[in-house]
Formats: C-alpha cells, sequence, structure tokens
C-alpha cells in the first residue's frame, strides 16, 4: 500500500506558459491536500501529473518509494471534470466494468451503491442522469474498488449540500483507512486538509 | 485476463452502437450493390469483372465510418484517463480496442464482402478468398486506422484528419487484397498478393497499437 505521495520542486507548463515552478508537497497516510488557486492556475494539471497523464518540466512526484507506474496502475483513484461515463451506457454496466477495471469485486461494488444512494438509478442509461447523479456513480467508482490515493478534481461542484456533507464523510472514512487525498476544490473540502495554493 | 475479456466486451459493444453491427454492414453493401450497376451500367460482364475490387473498396471505406470516434469519445468524456490508469499496459488497451472495433464492424463487413461480390455477378468459387481476405484485410484497417484515430485526438475536424491519414495506410492492404483476387479470378498465382496481405495485417497488428498508445499519451499530456 502506498504510504506517502511526496512532490518536489515541480514544474509544469501547458502550450509554453509556465503554470507554476518550484511547487512541494508532502502528503503521508491519513493525510488530505485541498489544491486552491484561480481558474487556470494548474490545479487540474497538477492532479494530471500526479496521475502520469501530463509530463512535468521539472521536479519529482514519488509514492513513498513504490514505484511510480506500478503505483500509478494500482493505488490511484482519479475524479476529473469528465465523468468517463458513456450516455448510452446503464449505471449499472458502466459502475461494473470501472470497479472490475480498477480491482474492485461485486460486493465492494454493492457496499458503494448502498452508500451513494445509486440502486434506483442503474438501470438508466447515463443519458437520463442529472449532473449531480452521474457524479454520484463516479464517487462510487471510489468506494467499489479501494485505491490508496484519491486525485479529486472539483468533486463536489454537482452535488446538493446533503451529497456534500455525505461525501465529506466518506472521505473522511478512507483518511481513517490510511487513505490519502488530493482535491482541486473552489469550495471548501468538509475534511480537515493541508491547503496548497497555486499561483502562477 | 479477464480484465482484457472484460475491455473487449465493452469495446465490441459501444463499437456496435457507433457504426458496427451486421445491419450497419448489409445496409452499406447493399447501397453499393445497388448503386453500382447504375453508375457503371448494368452488362454482367463488366459488374463481374470488378466486384471483388468493388467489394475491397467498400470495406475500407465502412472501416472509416467508426474509426474517427475509436478513441475521440473515450478521450472526450474522460474514459481514456481512466483506461491509463490500470494495471494493463495502453499498447494493449489500445489493441483490445482495435479488435473491438473489428468484431463489430470488420467482421460484419467481412461476411457481407463475399455476398456483395456474387450478387455483382462475381464468381461464387471466388467467394471463400473474398471472405478470408476481408476478415484479414478488416484487421488491417481497424490498426492501421487506429493510427489515424488516436493520431487525429483533440484535432478540430477530427473526422476528416483520421481519413486523410487513415487512406494511405488502407492502400497497401487493398492492392495486396484486391490483387490477390484479381489473380486468382484470372486464374493466375494468387499467393503472394495473400501473403503479402497477411504481413501487412500482422505488422499492423504488432506496431500499431505502439503508435495508438504514444498517440494517446501524446494527446492526454
Amino acid at each position: 500500500m502506498m504510504s506517502a505521495l511526496e512532490i518536489k520542486e515541480l514544474a509544469i507548463s501547458r502550450g509554453g506558459r509556465p503554470l507554476f515552478q518550484g511547487l512541494n508537497l508532502n502528503l503521508g497516510a491519513g493525510q488530505a491536500c485541498a489544491l486552491t488557486g484561480r481558474n487556470g492556475s494548474g490545479k487540474t494539471s497538477l492532479l494530471r501529473a500526479i496521475a502520469g497523464l501530463l509530463s512535468v518540466d521539472t521536479g519529482e512526484i514519488a509514492f513513498g518509494g513504490q514505484d511510480s507506474d506500478q503505483a500509478r496502475r494500482t493505488e490511484i483513484h482519479l475524479v476529473g471534470h469528465a465523468d468517463g461515463l458513456k450516455s448510452g451506457q446503464t449505471a449499472r454496466d458502466e459502475l461494473a466494468f470501472w470497479t472490475r477495471w480498477t480491482g474492485g469485486n461485486p460486493s465492494s461494488m454493492d457496499s458503494a451503491i448502498d452508500r451513494l444512494d445509486i440502486r434506483r438509478l442503474l438501470d438508466l442509461e447515463i443519458r437520463r442522469l442529472s449532473a449531480g447523479q452521474k457524479r454520484r456513480l463516479a464517487l462510487a467508482r471510489l468506494l467499489a474498488a479501494p485505491r490508496t490515493l484519491w486525485l479529486l478534481d472539483e468533486p463536489l461542484s454537482p452535488l446538493d449540500s446533503v451529497w456534500r456533507t455525505r461525501f465529506g464523510e466518506m472521505m473522511g472514512d478512507h483518511l481513517r483507512s490510511g487513505g490519502m487525498i488530493v482535491a482541486a476544490i473552489h469550495d471548501p473540502l468538509p475534511i480537515p486538509a493541508q491547503v496548497l495554493e497555486i499561483n502562477p | 485476463m479477464s480484465l482484457a475479456w472484460e475491455l473487449l466486451k465493452r469495446e465490441t459493444a459501444l463499437a456496435w452502437g457507433r457504426g458496427g453491427g451486421p445491419l450497419v454492414s448489409a445496409g452499406f453493401y447493399l447501397g453499393v450493390a445497388t448503386l453500382l450497376p447504375l453508375a457503371a451500367g448494368p452488362e454482367p460482364a463488366r459488374l463481374a469483372a470488378v466486384a471483388p475490387g468493388v467489394a475491397w473498396v467498400t470495406l475500407a471505406l465502412a472501416t472509416l465510418l467508426g474509426l474517427d470516434r475509436l478513441f475521440e469519445r473515450d478521450y472526450e468524456d474522460g474514459a481514456l484517463d481512466l483506461l491509463t490508469l490500470s494495471p494493463l499496459p495502453l499498447e494493449f488497451v489500445c489493441a483490445l480496442k482495435c479488435l473491438g472495433q473489428w468484431l463489430a464492424t470488420g467482421l460484419p463487413l467481412a461476411l457481407a464482402a463475399p455476398i456483395t461480390e456474387i450478387a455483382l455477378g462475381g464468381s461464387p468459387a471466388l467467394a471463400p478468398l473474398v471472405l478470408i481476405s476481408a476478415m484479414i484485410g478488416g484487421l488491417a484497417f481497424a490498426f492501421a486506422g487506429g493510427i489515424g484515430a488516436a493520431l487525429s485526438l483533440g484535432a478540430r475536424r477530427g473526422g476528416l484528419l483520421t481519413a486523410v491519414i487513415v487512406l494511405p495506410l488502407f492502400t497497401p492492404p487493398v492492392i495486396f487484397g484486391g490483387g490477390a483476387l484479381d489473380a486468382f479470378a484470372s486464374g493466375l498465382p494468387w499467393g503472394a498478393g495473400f501473403v503479402l496481405l497477411c504481413a501487412y495485417a500482422t505488422a499492423a497488428i504488432a506496431l500499431g497499437p505502439l503508435a495508438m498508445a504514444a498517440a494517446c499519451r501524446n494527446a492526454l499530456s
């Protein structure tokens, strides 16, 4: 299990424009980090760089001594702006596929369905779901397959106040079980977290 | 392996939904079989002469139908990010996506190819070779076409760009496959063209996923 996330002197550019440089972050088991900053400051880019989807200019991203490729393949969940859901598929098919893809099983999927209260949505096509329902379905992936590091890009934005509170409880449970969370946010996270403000 | 099987099932179903399936294939060939006599004239001898080649060109063009969306939808809806964060190498994921595309589109088209060839007056004796070469050629089209689909990720008018990139890659299998069929129909040795078609398909299957994965990584970053 991944024990830490260590980022040292990281610099990232997009389209030839430097987003940030000299960024450092140390996160241990059970800790969360809230990335704040203006639109376009590089919060999403940092999340994608941690996930290995974006190359960095300089600096280092380490996962507590674990091989980076292995960690990214087996220990990281990413919930981005786009939910990765296919409009013509049913919610059940989508959740089942992504659960298996990320190493979960039917039992953990069933538990996630109950916690996110999406059982009545399972037979609906994705195109029939509201933005909040789609986000709950995407968040169910986090619970359906246990992975240590959650990378969340504005996870709360489509959720109502009730579900913001409930997802806060789920994030708290994840931290208590030794997990880590890095979340790009504009609204405050409902859990204790160190704040990293990204400025150009 | 079960993970690969799950992805193959999903990709086949998605490809079916974005332009694959036997009805689309049959409809495409039916359109060609109906329009060709109107354009080229109804003389049986003339139609029979061009039937194998027409079946091949139709196969190539029909493959383009859903090709531009092979990676584009995954790229747009974020699924490509999630597919990358998996225990399977991205190269293998790309190969499975192409295989799913072939199962949903290429295979039904290949099955319809000999019917079209006979409907246009071609020799029934040619039908088995039309079927086998269309199956192998379809694989080559899917894997070579996947390169174009991946390279055009994120581009405006990506479908047009995919066609521009892909059509040159489709030229060798059309030449080899069509040549083998022509040679067979003329009673000449046809093995060389067929072997070259198989070699091209093998190269596309072996090398295509490497190029596709590199193009996908580049688009994601």
